[in-house]
């Protein structure tokens, strides 16, 4: 079975997160309103004022309450939505921890944008960052349409029984929160249809008013750590999950997005650029360029950031001649950028190669077109056995 | 690829002008990606917007530094040194002003136009709000695409009377522009 075609309307990020959340019939929204995530809070509520959207809002005061909130009603059962961005999200930082713990499939956009610390609106991918280890299941998506089937996926992946766990769907701020462009908005009908196998299953745990029943990691000695290998197997079980919920998406919608990570030309390519989010797009372009003047290489689009893909990587890289990482975010104390720092981590296990390490796009400077083009070259220029720098600031030289 | 930037201040408009462009290219059915850049939202502050229109899915994510099209609301951006700065030859310019260019801004424009955007914003809206005036400017000088797409999609964004109002502001923008070809 095929979904039918969608209707086809202009949205900028933010409002296609609205659109996608009211889709899959959210119960339970808090949001917090922040720059450059505004719209969502927004939009949502007009859904629910409009009576397009059968959601309870609870208006809170911050977002640690909002994440606070949502924990709480998906423990009670119900389906919840929230978004968020930088100050909003660290500000959340102890009920991201303790969501996750308590396994309450929670499903969040999170807006990138650069951290407390040196007071910048602009976009940036540090918040999500300093969020790594909290728990949840982290994906960065690279434009609009795929913010809407990830959200819809995501659903699917949170309230799987065998994962159980929060998503947080991060999209660059700026750069797509108020992009404007043309996305396919399924049909109601068909995004039941695609969540529908989400009621066949057990019922999850939940709150029971008059029922005594457990939940939350109160754990010492080995009830902690079993509630933490029970926490650290379901991300681990959560990759595969990922890419047979991406392959079912496709079939079903017709648009899919790699799971894990996405190959654009890697088959054939000697050199490979990582990249992620809004950058990817812009990455794609250049490779056509360079291709067109001899130079066979490709990019990886990491979508999955939490858990870590290790095996689709390992696949993706193995035997290439060099990989150039760019990283839209910092790893303070390390010198790597962070994408590029985890890279390395499996640099046993894709073969010895050059690891070229690229800082660009911090509060919202643009990874252009003419500084990805100099990663390739330089990238090209070390597999050729080239001396190389280790990390470059690209907007410092 | 054709790509337009649009210059103005916070309040007048650009952020809704570069959506609203963005859905009336889509409308004739093209591909396009336009997106805003500011910091703080603050009225008078300066905002960019760029748009991109292709025949194809657009990928590129970057601003836009190499325009054929510019839009400038604000005539007090004038003054930006990097206003002009990497145009493609053939380039496009369209000034909100009450006054006439005086001479060629910069040697790649070949289609200019000017129109009171503000004056006709106020009378018909009430409001300096001359984005819309200048939209349907646009389509006049550039032929880029038809009023009738930009009239169509005005509905997406508004609705009642301050519609009505930007439908006649849109179309004496489109009628009302003085178009210069160098």
């Amino acid at each position: 079975m095929k979904a039918k075609k969608g209707k086809v309307s202009v949205l900028t990020g933010n409002y296609t997160t609205a659109y996608a959340a009211r889709l899959c019939r959210p119960e339970v929204i808090a949001a917090y309103p922040i720059t450059p995530q505004s719209e969502v809070a927004e939009q949502l509520s007009s859904f629910v004022a409009d009576g397009s959207l059968d959601a309870e809002i609870v208006e809170v005061e911050g977002e640690n309450s909002a994440m606070n909130v949502c924990r709480a009603a998906s423990l009670a059962g119900a389906r919840v939505f929230t978004a968020t961005s930088s100050y909003g999200l660290v500000y959340m930082y102890d009920t991201l921890l303790e969501t996750a713990g308590f396994r309450a499939p929670v499903v969040m956009a999170n807006v990138n944008r650069e951290t407390p610390g040196i007071h910048a609106v602009s976009s940036g991918q540090q918040d999500m960052i300093s969020t790594r280890d909290s728990g949840w299941i982290q994906i960065i998506v690279e434009n609009n349409q795929e913010i809407i089937d990830q959200i819809i996926m995501s659903y699917r992946l949170a309230e799987d029984y065998d994962i159980q766990l929060p998503i947080m769907v991060n999209y660059d701020g700026y750069y797509l929160s108020y992009l404007s462009e043309a996305v396919e908005i399924p049909e109601q009908s068909d995004v039941d249809a695609f969540l529908a196998p989400l009621k066949k299953q057990p019922q999850r745990p939940r709150l029971i008013p008059g029922a005594s029943t457990g939940c939350g990691t109160h754990g010492m000695e080995m009830g902690y750590v079993e509630a933490r290998y029970k926490h650290w197997s379901a991300l681990e079980r959560a990759k595969q999950k990922v890419d047979d919920i991406d392959k079912e998406f496709g079939e079903y919608f017709g648009r899919s997005y790699g799971g894990q990570i996405e190959e654009y030309k890697t088959a054939d390519a000697e050199i490979v650029i990582l990249a992620s989010g809004s950058a990817a797009g812009s990455v794609k372009t250049v490779i056509d360029a360079k291709r067109a003047e001899g130079i066979k290489v490709g990019l990886v689009k990491q979508r999955l950031f939490r858990p870590y893909p290790e095996e689709r990587l390992i696949q993706a890289l193995k035997g290439k001649k060099a990989v150039g990482v760019i990283d839209r975010s910092l790893c303070f104390g390390w010198k790597y950028g962070p994408m590029c720092m985890e890279l390395k981590a499996i640099a046993p296990d894709i073969g010895s190669m050059p690891i070229l390490s690229y800082i660009d796009g911090l509060a919202n400077l643009d990874i252009t077109i003419p500084h990805i083009s100099r990663v390739v070259d330089e990238v090209n220029a070390a597999a050729k056995g080239k001396a190389y720098q280790d990390v470059t600031w690209i907007p410092m030289e | 690829m054709k790509e337009i930037r649009i210059h103005g201040r916070g309040g007048q408009g650009a952020v809704l002008a570069a959506r609203m462009l963005a859905s009336a290219f889509v409308a004739e059915g093209k591909y396009v990606a336009s997106f805003p850049m500011y910091g703080f939202e603050r009225r008078g502050a300066p905002v960019v917007a760029f748009t991109r229109i292709d025949d194809k899915p657009i990928r590129e994510k970057t601003q836009i530094y190499n325009p054929d099209g510019l839009i400038v609301i604000d005539p007090g951006l004038l003054s930006l040194p990097t206003l002009f700065t990497g145009l493609r030859p053939g380039a496009a310019f369209i000034l909100n002003s009450p006054k006439k260019l005086p001479k060629k801004p910069n040697e790649n424009l070949k289609i200019g136009g000017v129109v009171n955007a503000t004056g006709i914003a106020v009378e018909e809206i009430g409001r300096d709000i001359p984005n819309t005036c200048l939209l349907g400017a646009f389509a006049a000088a550039t032929g880029w695409l038809k009023l009738e797409s930009v009239l169509a999609v005005l509905s997406d964004y508004l609705s009642g009377d301050i519609l009505q109002r930007n439908l006649k502001s849109a179309e004496r923008g489109y009628h009302e522009v003085e178009v210069i070809k160098w």
